[in-house]
């Protein structure tokens, strides 16, 4: 039993033939169900976002595995051959699959390191190996393991806590003029793309009141609906914009709406309590002046690329911690992986079963002291064959099971019914694994809110694929 | 033996400021978490100095300016300790630090083992303690309106450098700005209050406006301009910033004024 990948990204081939290769959703099952005919593969997931098309196998050899998985890639396109295919994969084998799953999912890998979407993408495809049956105890395990690796290296780290988007990098800034956003309000001025993704940024990190102002009346309370914010007649935002702290402006006007004086009558009646203004119109539509006013941070499209830019770069110095962390779960993972060879499962159901007879012996011939040695004897023999015959049934099957392809299945099962594992790994995992449908469940449940939020809303998907 | 300890408070203290201020232009959070470490560590030697020299049988206590500097500056590090750890700020240290340091050297520096008050009045260190505790206060909030104008600065100019992601949000440092006056204020008070009792008791006057006693009245009018101001007509964010800096120095004028009296320049 071999974990294997094979697959292209973004390093190593270009969009044309990413294109060529990824599947759509309706397909997957097909994809899926065609990758298993071949033989040798025992468990199959295919991954693919818009920039990488990966598949992870179980397999029985890793040579014929890799040409399997090779093969089946250059059929899922009538118009692709081999040669061209080739020069662009790459293969793991072993740990280095497990190892390349982890800073995958951890988004080590991506082409904007520490963007958010990878996780739900791999949780896609997850779901989606598990609907179609070709997920076992092996990927199962080595997928939840990913997905848990992954929210680690996010708690742990500082990888993702930084901008990945323009729209996200208004977050930030926000977070460095009010701390924590939970009490502020937030006024949208215009009805502009960019703006409604930094609102909806703004109200995921817990921005209380949304106020919005568009020219179309009809359109305002259509935003006020979506937001759950308050509609302002155009005329008066202005003058309300003193009950903001946090202003984005994204209208198609050709002139400056907000001018410095505007703004700095805000800041008075806020008693120069702070006011951040965010300009993503282009051309602009808050008077560069502002800057000028204390107490009030204007910031333009341009300070917010500016800004993504430098977070690029602290998030590489974070990713060095977070690689540290893969590679110490990589070690976790492979412990277990062994314990599914059937020798040493069998060796450990025998000495779980002595033990317990020893100790089940121990007590109940320290309470009866006066039995003749004959006595004791018989007494041991009973014990001995009680135990001997209620596992022998267990040892055959998994000897005889071992090699087959539901062999880790097994062995599995019974390092579970026998309780092998005890106080070795942390039982969350356990739990997750009881069964496919479940664990498709829990793939669902453990996905927090934000995450599910990044995956059915393709809206946010341009801006971190890029 | 106290000396040793001092000492020994003293290089840990320089030590830690230097690596703070090396920290200021790094992302590596090793180096600030060895910076506080050294603060810890000096913190540690700093109390065994003050104990021993308690236990030794000083009934002067803080009288002398020597102490009462040292007691500030202990104050001020476990003051910055527990925030640092507690709110997970590092970059702190930098600023108060140095602080610190500075305040432990002019001890070292200044030929002020006369007491500064007259020791008729026993209970005199109560006086010294509430006002260095007080002044503890305005010297955090300083900082604070230090960091502010920083970052305000920063984030105005669009410089999104290692300082900028190190200082903490604005809103914080205008909160621990008025927190720490607030903080302040009361013990500032009860020491002015004191300080008279004692005044009158040794000197026959509850105020004779010397330069230590006018400063003292003045910062402590001024920090409550600047605490009704807030609520009243706006003074924060940068605004309270600036008054807080101002507000500070008025606090080094009055200890300049304890200097020159203590070194005989004045009347005692």
């Amino acid at each position: 039993m071999h974990i294997i990948t094979v697959g292209l990204s973004h390093k190593t081939a270009p969009v044309e033939l990413r294109e060529l290769l990824a599947v759509p959703d309706s397909r997957m099952g097909e994809a899926l169900k065609r990758l298993m005919t071949y033989s040798g593969v025992k468990e199959g997931m295919l991954l693919q976002t818009c920039n990488r098309v990966e598949v992870y196998a179980v397999v029985d050899q890793v040579e014929s595995g890799f040409s399997a998985v090779q093969e089946f890639l250059v059929n899922s396109h009538l118009s692709l051959s081999a040669e061209q295919l080739l020069p662009h994969l790459y293969w793991y084998s072993g740990d280095r699959t497990i190892a390349h799953l982890f800073r995958v999912t951890a988004s080590l890998d991506s082409m904007v390191v520490g963007e958010p979407q990878i996780l739900g993408q791999v949780k896609d495809a997850f779901r989606s190996a598990l609907t179609h049956n070709t997920s076992g105890v092996i990927l199962n395990k080595l997928v939840q393991k990913a997905i848990s690796v992954a929210k680690r290296v996010r708690s742990e780290t500082r990888i993702a806590e930084n901008a990945v988007s323009v729209s996200y990098a208004a977050v930030e800034l926000a977070k460095k003029v009010f701390g924590n956003l939970s009490a502020r309000t937030v006024m949208l001025v215009g009805a502009g793309e960019m703006a409604k993704l930094a609102a909806k940024h703004l109200i995921n990190h817990g921005v209380r009141q949304v106020l919005l102002t568009t020219r179309d009346p009809v359109r305002a309370r259509t935003m006020a609906d979506r937001f759950q914010g308050s509609p302002i007649p155009f005329e008066e935002f202005r003058s309300e914009m003193a009950k903001a702290d946090i202003v984005i402006c994204s209208t198609g006007a050709s002139h400056y709406l907000i001018s410095a004086e505007d703004v700095q009558r805000a800041v008075r009646e806020r008693m120069n309590r702070p006011i951040f203004l965010i300009d993503v119109s282009v051309p602009r539509n808050i008077d560069p002046a502002v800057r000028e006013v204390d107490n009030a941070f204007l910031f333009d499209i341009d300070d917010l690329e500016m800004h993504v830019e430098q977070n690029r770069e602290e998030r590489r110095a974070e990713s060095v911690k977070a690689e540290a962390i893969a590679q110490e779960e990589v070690a976790v993972i492979q412990k277990w992986l062994q314990t599914l060879v059937a020798t040493p499962t069998i060796v450990a159901l025998r000495k779980r079963a002595e033990d317990i007879k020893q100790a089940e012996l121990d007590k109940a011939l320290g309470r009866l002291s006066t039995l003749s040695d004959q006595d004791r004897e018989t007494i041991e023999g009973l014990a001995s064959s009680i135990v001997n015959k209620l596992i022998h049934g267990s040892v055959v099957t998994l000897k005889s099971v071992a090699q087959s392809s539901n062999g880790a299945i097994y062995i599995d099962a019974a390092r579970r019914f026998y309780d092998l594992d005890s106080g070795e790994e942390a039982s969350e995992e356990d739990d997750q694994l009881s069964s496919s449908s479940v664990a498709s469940e829990t793939v669902k449940s453990a996905s927090d809110q934000k995450n599910v939020q990044h995956v059915d809303k393709p809206k946010f998907s341009h801006e971190a694929k890029g | 033996m106290t000396v040793v300890f001092f000492q020994l408070t003293l290089g840990l203290y320089f030590l830690g400021t230097v690596m703070f201020l090396v920290c200021l232009d790094r992302r590596s959070e090793v180096l600030s978490k060895i910076a506080l470490g050294l603060a810890g560590l000096g913190f540690f030697t700093h109390t065994i100095a003050l104990a021993f020299q308690l236990l030794s049988g000083d009934d002067l206590k803080w009288v002398t300016f020597h102490k009462a500097m040292s007691f500030f500056s202990w104050s001020l590090v476990l003051v910055f300790l527990v925030v640092a750890i507690r709110q997970h700020l590092y970059v702190l240290g930098s600023f108060i630090l140095p602080l610190a340091f500075l305040s432990l050297v002019s001890t070292a520096i200044l030929p002020t083992e006369a007491p500064v008050l007259h020791p008729m009045f026993q209970a005199v260190w109560v006086h010294v303690t509430l006002s260095m505790l007080g002044t503890v206060g305005f010297a955090v909030a300083f900082v604070a309106g230090l960091m502010y104008l920083m970052q305000e600065r920063l984030l105005k100019s669009k410089q999104f450098n290692v300082l900028y992601f190190k200082l903490p949000p604005l809103d914080f440092l205008d909160k621990l700005n008025q927190r720490s006056i607030l903080l302040g204020f009361p013990f500032l008070t009860l020491g002015i209050l004191t300080g008279a009792i004692s005044a009158q008791i040794t000197l026959g006057a509850y105020l004779s406006w010397n330069p230590e006693q006018t400063w003292a009245v003045v910062t402590w009018v001024f920090y409550l301009f600047v605490l009704m101001g807030r609520v009243t007509v706006g003074w924060r964010a940068k605004k309270a910033a600036y008054l807080t800096i101002v507000g500070f120095a008025g606090v080094l004028l009055t200890f300049l004024g304890v200097i020159l009296k203590s070194s005989g320049v004045s009347v005692s």
